[in-house]
């Protein structure tokens, strides 16, 4: 059973965003998305300011047989990224809510965030799959 | 391992199970007018004894020229043991076996050959080698706009001085990624680049320049203005190197402040025969910054659960069988029996020796365009420092010259007139250290003898 924290919005493709009081946002891989994956070795990090629209791929993560895209889950522009996943990807594995974010996004359209499922619909999915 | 062909019972039994009644229905799908009914232009069959007849016919028409051409391959000695090393059964083979259960051997050569060329070209990590310099030029290309992300615009800025044969091979292989080449312009008296022509693109947007050294005339490139100029423009530098002159210019990864980013070319002149064009290999280098861009097999070095050492595959999440479309090539290989002989071939000859071949092919250049400037309408054509190959300039066109020379045993050269017609009557020459300094004289005497004669004008 993964862990889906109740406070954050998903996308189907598997990310996480958490809402900021500064109108930034946090985006990382849901729980599901790094046990799926198996040991990360490799995170490809966005460029900061690359303008973002809603499922552009933006990141990949690579496990030693498997690499996969990150894509945005809203329109946004990067701020930040998290580069201590550049010497520590495993981060992602072990605190994918916390010290494993991705990046985070300013400007972010409000509309896609709407758009996107709360914990109990990202629940459903998982358990359509 | 036994090769067991299907019989007629077998096939008939398999399309028993299916339902089928014969072969050809398994191919219904395709439409008749893409088919071809036999095979016009292959004539019937013929015993091997009549081939082989046919084959050494054949091979007697080569005969045994002196020849004078470079132009991107070149004939170098090769060590009788590195072809006989080569070809033992365990290196053998039209595949190359990556499985480090069962090719520990073949792994660790693809190891030590990346490590030799990354001593070579002063680089952080070689692939395991690409089809033949020119695509391993257009690898370069493609995994340069991945790699360059302060680049945009999927352009790129190539010498007019590399290979045009390399040109023509990236245009080809990157216009469907929608890459565009700008091609820079050639100094006609120094014939290389001139690091001020960049300056009219300074500011714009480009995702690498790629630098030849020596360049297709032969000519010294600027690479350390080059290079700098380049990551002034954040443009990454892919530099175009032969292999063998590496022994002694400088390498790469030292060019300009910061280095050449990428280093890839043809890796022919390390022990690979001269054969019609091929097979021959490319290699490809970089920075351990951009190695998650590169395309191709990379073979690694770990320890087992025993904690001993031992080889594989690394990084494979790059490449097509875990990435698919979104692998950094599609279109590339490993070529592991040249590569097999090109490592012997620098195992043997080591640094000194191989300084030793360079130093030599420089020399022996230096005789040549001497004895062939000596001749009354042959004049040299650039100013600029050169390797071991030299642009030479005729009084009348190319082409009859050399044709009169095959005729008298002497490949002369190759005529750029194709490429640059803008040179006149130009030709390219080049001699390794192949050739004595009587092949030099032999060589001299005949241009002498067939220029003289008013009947080749």
């Amino acid at each position: 059973m993964s862990d889906i924290p109740g406070d954050l919005k998903y996308a189907k493709s598997h990310e996480w965003m958490r809402q900021g009081e500064d109108g930034i946002v946090t985006v990382g891989i849901s729980d599901h998305a790094q046990a799926s994956l198996g040991e990360l070795v490799y995170v490809e990090l966005p460029e900061v300011g690359s303008e973002l629209s809603p499922g552009d791929a933006c990141a990949v993560v690579e496990s030693v047989k498997a690499a996969s895209d990150v894509y945005s889950p809203v329109e946004g522009v990067v701020t930040e990224v998290n580069e201590a996943l550049a010497d520590q990807p495993e981060l992602v594995n072990e605190q994918p809510y916390d010290n494993g974010w991705i990046m985070r996004l300013s400007d972010v359209n409000k509309d896609d965030v709407a758009e996107l499922l709360d914990a109990e619909a990202y629940q459903a999915t998982l358990e359509e799959d | 391992m036994p090769f067991n062909p299907h019989t007629d019972e077998d096939v008939r039994e398999m399309l028993a199970v299916i339902g089928v009644d014969e072969i050809e229905q398994l191919f219904d799908e395709i439409p008749q007018s893409l088919r071809i009914d036999g095979l016009q232009s292959v004539p019937p069959m013929a015993t091997e004894m009549e081939i082989t007849r046919v084959m050494q016919e054949r091979a007697r028409q080569d005969g045994s020229k002196l020849s004078f051409i470079g132009a991107g391959a070149y004939e170098h000695h090769i060590p009788a043991a590195i072809w006989q090393i080569t070809t033992r059964g365990e290196f053998y083979s039209a595949y190359t076996p990556y499985q480090a259960e069962a090719s520990q051997g073949t792994l660790q050569l693809i190891y030590e050959y990346q490590t030799m060329m990354c001593e070579l070209t002063a680089m952080d990590v070689s692939n395991a080698s690409m089809y033949d310099g020119a695509s391993a030029v257009a690898e370069a290309a493609l995994m340069a706009v991945r790699a360059n992300r302060k680049s945009k615009s999927r352009r790129l800025l190539v010498a007019g001085t590399l290979n045009p044969r390399y040109r023509e091979v990236i245009a080809n292989i990157t216009k469907g990624q929608g890459l565009a080449l700008e091609q820079l312009p050639c100094c006609m008296e120094a014939g290389n680049t001139i690091p001020e022509s960049l300056q009219r693109y300074a500011g714009e947007d480009f995702a690498a320049l790629i630098i030849p050294q020596p360049n297709f005339f032969g000519v010294l490139e600027d690479v350390d203005a080059l290079t700098d100029w380049a990551h002034a423009n954040n443009a990454l530098t892919i530099a175009v190197v032969n292999p063998v002159a590496l022994a002694v210019l400088e390498a790469p990864g030292n060019w300009g402040e910061k280095g050449a980013d990428i280093v890839c070319g043809e890796g022919q002149p390390l022990g690979v025969p001269l054969s019609s064009g091929g097979p021959y290999f490319g290699f490809l280098a970089s920075r351990q910054v951009f190695v998650r861009q590169m395309p191709g097999r990379i073979a690694g070095r770990t320890v087992d659960l025993d904690g001993k050492p031992g080889f594989t595959l690394t990084l494979q999440a790059r490449e097509q069988h875990i990435r698919r479309s979104r692998a950094t090539s599609n279109i590339c290989t490993n070529q592991g029996l040249l590569v097999t002989a090109a490592t012997i071939y620098m195992s043997m000859l080591g640094a000194e020796g191989l300084k030793r071949v360079a130093l030599t092919s420089v020399a022996r250049t230096a005789q040549l365009v001497e004895a062939l400037t000596a001749v009354d309408g042959i004049e040299t054509v650039f100013s600029g420092p050169h390797f071991h190959e030299a642009v030479l300039r005729l009084d009348r066109p190319v082409q009859q010259v050399l044709d009169e020379l095959a005729h008298r045993g002497i490949f002369g050269g190759y005529d750029l007139h194709r490429y640059y017609p803008e040179l006149g009557h130009a030709l390219l020459v080049c001699a390794t250290e192949t050739k004595t300094e009587s092949d030099i004289k032999t060589c001299a005497d005949t241009f002498r003898a067939i220029m003289a004669d008013a009947r080749v004008a």
